[in-house]
Parts: structure tokens; C-alpha cells; sequence
């Protein structure tokens, strides 16, 4: 280590202002410090500080994403061999998923984080970590079929038009991640819809078994097909057809209950966003005019990305509500609002993105009621000072 | 006993090398300091020059703006030195102390009781014991002209490693309760003492007559006389409270009854790098190398702080305790690189997050350095600053109304209501590394220019 230090220390005065390599001054920087927490020491204000910083933030969303991701690469496989038909050993599953997803990661953080590093240069600012959760996100909410080259387009969209056009991480509106699969939906809605995307290999159809469906539990619901269904227990453990990291509800949770654990994402979103689901749910089948009304309410949460959303990308604390209360608040509606164009809406078999989109605009206006009405405790109180 | 009120928002940093409770008499230090930056937007004019000899209680400087509003000598001496910064900025006023008996100005004893709110208005004024009270809003030295509509004292301590106040009053209760007396004349309302729920306080606290008691329960800050206010009596536009610090009641009480300004008071030496931390008894201003003396653990680079780590001024060693401080800190500096620090277990590092493996150990003290832990960023987490500050108050909106410059948004969200140690343990807890006590003093500098 000490010797990597030293390297790093001889080739420093380079990369700084003046220096040879100047204009590479936060690259160098984003590496330096990704090798080693700096030796800034505080100046004013408190002498110490909490030893949490944004890169150990971000590791721990990329940590509780793990099982996720896992689950996704061996499901990958696995609905491949449905597909043809085979029985894989555990291992050749997950080593095909694991091929197929691969590059998609790649390609998401190659082409977002040189975005990322050309502006944090131009800006003269150190390169933020945000986008690092990001690039895992986005791979993990497409299809294993995406063509890499419309993902490069997308990552390039979320985080352009997404991010830096604000300003950065910390500045956005919408949800990067989130963005870059709503720019593939309406760009190339072939890709992202329909029942032979979300099967590595079924778009072509080489070696596919006669009659094999794709489709997702979501799809088979909007089409009232509900013997076609898989059952609760396959949609919970994510034995099941969908984006690569959502599928399994149990690998979501247990990145919920890592993320809630460190004390990083906020409890009281995942917690209301599913209280939001189950309260549509339970009010479609009050009133069910339809088999896809008629479901267990409860079963909607384990249907589709509705759990990864909750847990992932409902919780970003950038594009959420900011105050506590402001968090039940847009939590619930996520949740609300995911259901009602799942269920109501048959054009959009998939609710919970445009419904988090849609709560990204609304979750400064949350925000601005909840502050107001403290601005109104602290004017009554003066008021109360004038009159007595 | 009253209403407990249970503060659950807040940090508690357990540090180690906390005070042992023993207490120890120094010789007096050789030079004493007093120091115009202590008090927050004061421009000093000097009453004395280089070789002057003074007395304890003599004014070395006064408010250029309020000339009444004097700074006196702790000891009795010869000016040594005027000590200045940048655009020569006085930094530093220093006394060389006599080595016999310390002269006093005699401003005559007299217990408040039998003077009128004015003459113990001047008498503070005169004495150069005014300072140490100051107000709310802005955490500064109040103004004589004001009638203030309560004075909150908080008599316990929360912040890391902080003295044990019960224990440094004692022996002082005939000069608390006479600083106490002299306070309820400058009041139309209550004098209101914050008690801790949890110990029984000094007699000094608990005998005291005339006040109002208030007892708090919960993790710093809930010793903050700035929580108090704003649970018991909060400032609403307009208002103004006054703050006294306890001991320095007890300064304000010998000018009462001994008439003179005797500054004497006990303190703790305290942090992870002293050697013995102890409480000493000293004259305020003493040079810090007073107590330093052979205390310090060997070959560490270390930072002096006069005051607490997360509010206290850095002081180098040769440097004075600041005005209003009763401990001084010692911790190691932390200008060092970690090899992947931030993934890193981190069983010898502290969070207010629970992403640190030292979560696990129970009771765990940590010997925590200066280091910052990370780049500055914009701010991305949310609900990091409200978990520690236990107040109705939006401290990420207010931090980012004073970056907008916004005065209507800063008065609407509270800014009467805070000063910065009210809020440093959310730049303590604050992963883009936000210097938040900067940004608020920025605000308040703005109101009060903004106001006036």
C-alpha cells in the first residue's frame, strides 16, 4: 500500500492545476480517492466528523443490489432453459445468465460514468458517486435481450437530460435510472414489451419448444389469463419471466433489509409505497369488475418491478420527498398510483416506473406543503406575540 | 419535581478520555488572553497599549459600536501583547500575570437585590461581566438597551466528553445564587434553569431560588440552552432571550458580592491524547500550556481545541482558552490516507449510521481524529440532519435558504431559533461533508445586517 502511495503522491503534482495532465485533474481525483479515503482534516466548524461519506453510501446500495443481481444472472439462465427445454446444472445456468448480463453492466457504467467524469472535468468539480447505483440499476430493470448499443443510448439519455442538465447528483428531478427505461419504453417500445423480451433468446426463437410463452405474470393478467399465472410462490421467489433484477421478491427483500439495516434507505418509503399497493389492491377488488381486479390484492406486490421499485428507486432520497412526512405521503401514492395504471390502464401493462416518475414531480410540491405548514406553526406563534 | 421533557432526536459521540472527577489547582499561568474573536461579529477598539499595567477587571477593549460594552482583564499585569491577523484583525489581547496577589478594580459589593435593574445593568457594563450574557436569536453578547423576555441557563452538558457541570459548581452556591439574583433584575419574565433529568443536580442548581426549573432527558443536544428555549419558551419574531452559561453566573455572582471580577472557574481537560484528563481549577484565559504541561501522550500530532470537538476553536499551544469555554479538547489530527477506507469494516469508526461494523459492539469508545472521511458534496441524503436536531424545524431547508440568500425564507424556517451548536452535530453527521456551522453563522450575519 505504502509503495501505491507513493506512486500516487509522485505522480499527483501532474494531475493538478498547472500541472501537465491539469485538465485530467478530477479524473485522477475520482481514482486517487477511490484508492484512498483523503487526508483532508477539517478546518472550521466540528473538529470530527461521521465517518460515513457518499462513496460508503452508495457501496451499501450496491451491496443490498447483490442478491438481486445474483438472482437475476441465475434466472436468466434458467428461463432460457424453459425455454428450450433443457435441465442445466446450477452452475452452466448461472454462468450463461451471468455471460448475458455482464455486458449490459459494462456498457451501462463504460458509457455513464465517462459522461459522468467529462462533466465533473468541465465543471472542475470531484466526480460524484451517484452514478455508481445508477449503472447498476439500469442493467437490472431491462430485459436480458436489450441490444447494448439502444442501452448505450438510454444510460447517455438518463444521465445527460437526466442528471447533469441540473446540475449533477443531488440536483435531479427524475430518477436516472428510472428515466433511462422510460427513454427505452417510448423509444423502442418493440424492446421493452411484449412477450418475447424478457427471455434471453426467444425474440430469435432458435431451439424454442412449441407453444412456449413468455410472457410475464403482468401480461397474463392483463390478458385475463389467469390460469396461465404462475404461482405465488414462483412470483415471491422470482422463478419467473421479467427485467433481469426484479423478478425475485425474496432477493429484494433481503437488499430491503441491508438497505434499512445501515440505515441508508428509508423505511417509511418501502413501507408506505407497499401500504399504497395494498390499499389499491384491496380497493380494485371491493369494486372488481374484472378477473385482473379480482386478485389477492396482496399478490400485486410480488407481480412485476413493483418490489424492486419500492425498494430501490422509490427510496433515491434525491428524487423522493425530503421531509419525513412528505415520505408517507408520496410513498402511499407511488404505490397508489403503480396499481391503478397497472390495472386501469391496458396500454401500460407495467405501472410502478411512470408511477414513481410521475411522484418525482410531485414530491417538491409534498414537500412545500409539509415545510409551509411548519412556516405556519412558527407565524402563529408570533401572532400570538402581537395580539398579547 | 416538574415536567420531564424527553428529547428523542440526537447523537451521543461516545469519545474517549472523559474528565476523572478530581480536581486539580494550578499555578496561575504565566500569560493570559483574552480574545476579541470569541465573540462573533464584535469590532474591538483598544483600551490599553503594549506595557500598560492593569488590574483584574480592567477594560482591555471595548465594542467599537457599543463603547459601554467593555472586555476586561482576568488578572492583574502588564499588557504583553496585541496579537493581530490579516488587515490587522486583534486577535489577541495578552496579559502577563503578576506572579504575588492579583489586584482587583474594586467595583463595590452590593447584592443585587438592593439596586435598581439599571445600576445592575452598569455594574456588568463597568466590570466587563456584560459579555457573558448573550442572546437569542444570533448567539451574540446581548444588548443592554433590551429587556429580554426570559433568561434560560442550562446547567448540564451534553456535548462529547463536556465537564460535568454539577461537579464544577461546587462549592459556589452563594455565587450562583447571587449571579442568579442579579439576573432577575434585567427579566420581566422567568429565569429558567435546565436541569438534567437523569442525575440529581448540584445543590447550587437545586437550592437555587427564584427560577424557574426545567428538567431534559435524551442524547446531546439536549443540554443545549438553544433546545431549551425551544421547548419551554420559543422566540417568535421580534422576541429576544438571553443565555447565561452556568459558571459564568457564578462570575457574575462574585461581582455582586465580593465586587470584583474574579473569573476563576473549573474546567476539563479532556480527549484521547491527554494523558490524565482532569479537571482543573483556573482564571479564564489562562494559556492552554498551562494545563497542557507534560499531559499530552507523546509523538502524536494533535489538535487543541478550546471548547468541544464539534463547536470548540482550535487553539495552537501556545494559545489562550476562549472566553466562553469551560473544557479544552485534545484529539489526534487525522492527515492521513486509508487505503479503501470507505468499504472498509470499520470497527474503530463512528456513524450516526448503522453502516459501520463498530454498530455491533456495545459501549464502544472511539478515539476520533479530524480527518473529514470524504469529499465535499453536493447534498444528496435526506432526514441525516433531523435526526439530530430536536427542534420543529427543517435544518436542510433552512441550510439551503441561506445559500439562496433568501431572508424572508430563513426568518420563516426558523433561523431566530438556532445557533451553530445547536446545529453542528448535522455537519457532524453530514455525508457530503456540508460545513453547516459556517453556512449558519453566514445567515445570521446576514439578518442581523439585514435587520439593523
Amino acid at each position: 500500500m505504502k509503495a501505491l502511495r507513493n506512486y500516487i503522491d509522485k505522480i499527483k503534482p501532474h494531475f493538478q492545476k498547472g500541472g501537465r495532465f491539469g485538465m485530467f485533474h478530477s479524473t485522477f481525483d475520482a481514482f486517487e480517492t477511490f484508492l484512498f479515503v483523503p487526508d483532508t482534516v477539517t478546518t472550521k466548524g466540528s473538529h470530527i466528523r461521521d465517518a460515513i461519506d457518499l462513496k460508503r453510501t452508495m457501496s451499501m446500495v450496491i451491496i443490498a443490489l447483490m442478491p438481486a443481481m445474483l438472482f437475476g444472472m441465475w434466472n436468466v439462465g434458467y428461463q432460457y432453459t424453459l425455454s428450450i427445454g433443457a435441465s442445466w446444472s446450477f452452475w452452466q445456468t448461472f454462468w450463461f445468465g451471468f455471460l448475458k448480463v455482464l455486458p449490459l453492466i459494462v456498457v451501462s457504467y463504460g458509457v455513464g460514468l465517462s459522461i459522468e467524469f467529462a462533466f465533473a472535468q468541465v465543471r472542475g468539480h470531484e466526480v460524484n458517486e451517484g452514478f455508481l447505483v445508477s449503472g447498476l440499476l439500469i442493467p437490472l430493470i431491462m430485459p436480458v435481450d436489450v441490444p447494448l448499443w439502444m442501452l448505450a443510448i438510454a444510460v447517455a439519455f438518463a444521465v445527460v437530460i437526466g442528471k447533469e442538465v441540473f446540475g449533477g447528483t443531488g440536483y435531479n428531478v427524475f430518477n436516472p435510472a428510472l428515466l433511462a427505461r422510460a427513454f427505452m419504453f417510448f423509444a423502442y417500445p418493440s424492446h421493452m414489451s411484449g412477450d418475447k423480451v424478457w427471455i434471453a433468446g426467444l425474440a430469435k426463437g432458435q431451439g424454442v419448444i412449441d407453444g412456449f410463452s413468455g410472457a410475464t405474470p403482468l401480461a397474463n393478467a392483463a390478458a385475463y389469463q389467469m390460469d396461465k399465472m404462475p404461482s405465488a410462490y414462483d412470483m415471491f421467489m422470482g422463478f419467473i419471466p421479467g427485467s433481469v433484477g426484479e423478478t425475485s421478491t425474496l432477493a429484494i427483500l433481503i437488499g430491503a433489509s441491508i438497505l434499512i439495516i445501515t440505515g441508508i434507505g428509508s423505511w417509511k418509503i418501502m413501507v408506505s409505497v407497499f401500504g399504497g399497493g395494498l390499499a389499491a389492491g384491496l380497493l380494485f377488488n371491493a369494486f372488481a369488475v374484472n378477473p385482473y381486479m379480482q386478485i389477492p390484492a396482496w399478490q400485486h406486490l410480488i407481480m412485476g418491478g413493483f418490489a424492486f421499485g419500492a425498494v430501490f428507486m422509490a427510496t433515491d432520497p434525491v428524487t423522493a420527498s425530503h421531509t419525513e412526512k412528505g415520505k408517507w405521503i408520496y410513498g402511499f401514492l407511488v404505490g397508489f398510483l403503480a396499481l391503478l395504471v397497472r390495472v386501469l390502464n391496458p396500454a401500460y401493462p407495467e405501472g410502478m416506473m411512470l408511477a414513481i416518475l410521475l411522484m418525482n414531480v410531485f414530491a417538491p410540491l409534498i414537500d412545500f406543503y409539509v415545510v409551509e405548514a411548519n412556516i405556519r406553526r412558527r407565524m402563529n406563534r408570533t401572532k400570538k406575540v402581537v395580539n398579547s | 419535581m416538574s415536567k420531564v421533557i424527553k428529547i428523542r432526536r440526537g447523537l451521543n459521540i461516545p469519545l474517549q478520555g472523559s474528565a476523572e472527577k478530581v480536581l486539580v489547582r494550578l499555578d496561575r499561568a504565566e500569560t493570559y488572553g483574552l480574545k476579541p474573536t470569541d465573540f462573533p461579529g464584535l469590532v474591538p477598539k483598544l483600551n490599553v497599549t503594549v506595557g500598560e499595567r492593569v488590574k483584574a477587571g480592567t477594560p482591555l477593549f471595548h465594542d467599537k459600536y457599543r463603547p459601554d460594552v467593555v472586555f476586561a482583564s482576568p488578572v492583574s499585569g502588564e499588557v504583553l501583547d496585541v496579537r493581530r491577523g490579516e488587515r490587522r484583525v486583534i486577535l489577541e489581547v495578552v496579559v502577563k500575570a503578576d506572579s504575588g496577589d492579583l489586584e482587583y478594580e474594586n467595583f463595590g459589593a452590593a447584592p443585587a437585590d438592593s439596586l435598581k435593574r439599571e445600576e445592575v445593568i452598569a455594574k456588568l457594563l463597568k466590570a466587563g461581566a456584560w459579555p457573558y450574557i448573550r442572546q437569542r436569536p444570533y448567539g451574540i453578547i446581548a444588548n443592554p438597551a433590551d429587556t429580554p423576555k426570559s433568561i434560560f441557563i442550562s446547567c448540564f452538558d451534553t456535548s462529547p466528553l463536556a465537564p460535568d457541570l454539577d461537579f464544577a459548581v461546587q462549592g459556589e452556591e452563594q455565587a450562583f445564587q447571587a449571579g442568579i439574583d442579579a439576573l432577575r433584575k434585567l427579566t420581566a419574565g422567568k429565569v429558567h434553569l435546565g436541569l438534567n433529568a437523569d442525575f440529581p443536580p448540584a445543590n447550587a442548581f437545586a437550592k437555587a431560588k427564584g427560577v424557574e426549573f426545567n428538567y431534559f432527558t435524551g442524547p446531546h443536544p439536549a443540554g443545549n440552552v438553544g433546545i431549551h428555549i425551544h421547548h419551554v419558551d420559543p422566540i417568535a419574531k421580534g422576541e429576544v432571550v438571553w443565555v447565561v452559561n452556568p459558571l459564568d453566573v457564578i462570575i457574575i455572582g462574585r461581582l455582586f458580592l465580593n465586587g470584583i471580577y474574579d473569573t476563576t472557574k473549573v474546567i476539563a481537560l479532556v480527549g484521547s491524547e491527554v494523558a490524565k484528563p482532569r479537571y482543573f481549577k483556573l482564571i479564564s484565559g489562562a494559556a492552554v500550556s498551562s494545563i497542557l504541561a507534560k499531559n499530552i501522550k507523546e509523538d502524536a500530532a494533535v489538535r487543541i481545541i478550546s471548547g468541544n470537538v464539534l463547536t470548540g476553536t482550535r487553539v495552537d499551544k501556545l494559545g489562550y482558552l476562549g472566553f466562553y469555554d469551560n473544557m479544552v479538547s485534545v484529539i489526534p489530527e487525522g492527515k492521513k490516507h486509508e487505503f479503501f477506507g470507505w468499504i472498509a469494516p470499520g470497527v474503530n469508526k463512528h456513524s450516526a449510521t448503522r453502516a459501520f461494523l463498530s454498530k455491533l459492539i456495545p459501549r464502544k469508545t472511539f478515539r476520533l481524529d479530524t480527518n473529514m472521511h470524504g469529499g465535499h458534496r453536493a447534498l444528496v441524503l435526506t432526514n441525516q440532519y433531523e435526526k439530530v436536531l430536536p427542534m420543529d424545524i427543517y435544518p436542510v431547508h433552512l441550510i439551503k435558504a441561506i445559500l439562496a440568500n433568501d431572508i424572508d425564507r430563513m426568518e420563516q424556517l426558523g433561523i431566530y431559533e438556532v445557533v451553530e451548536e445547536d446545529m453542528a452535530l448535522c455537519e457532524y453527521v453530514c455525508a457530503s461533508k456540508t460545513e453547516v456551522q459556517a453556512i449558519l453563522r453566514k445567515g445570521i450575519e446576514t439578518m442581523i445586517k439585514e435587520l439593523s
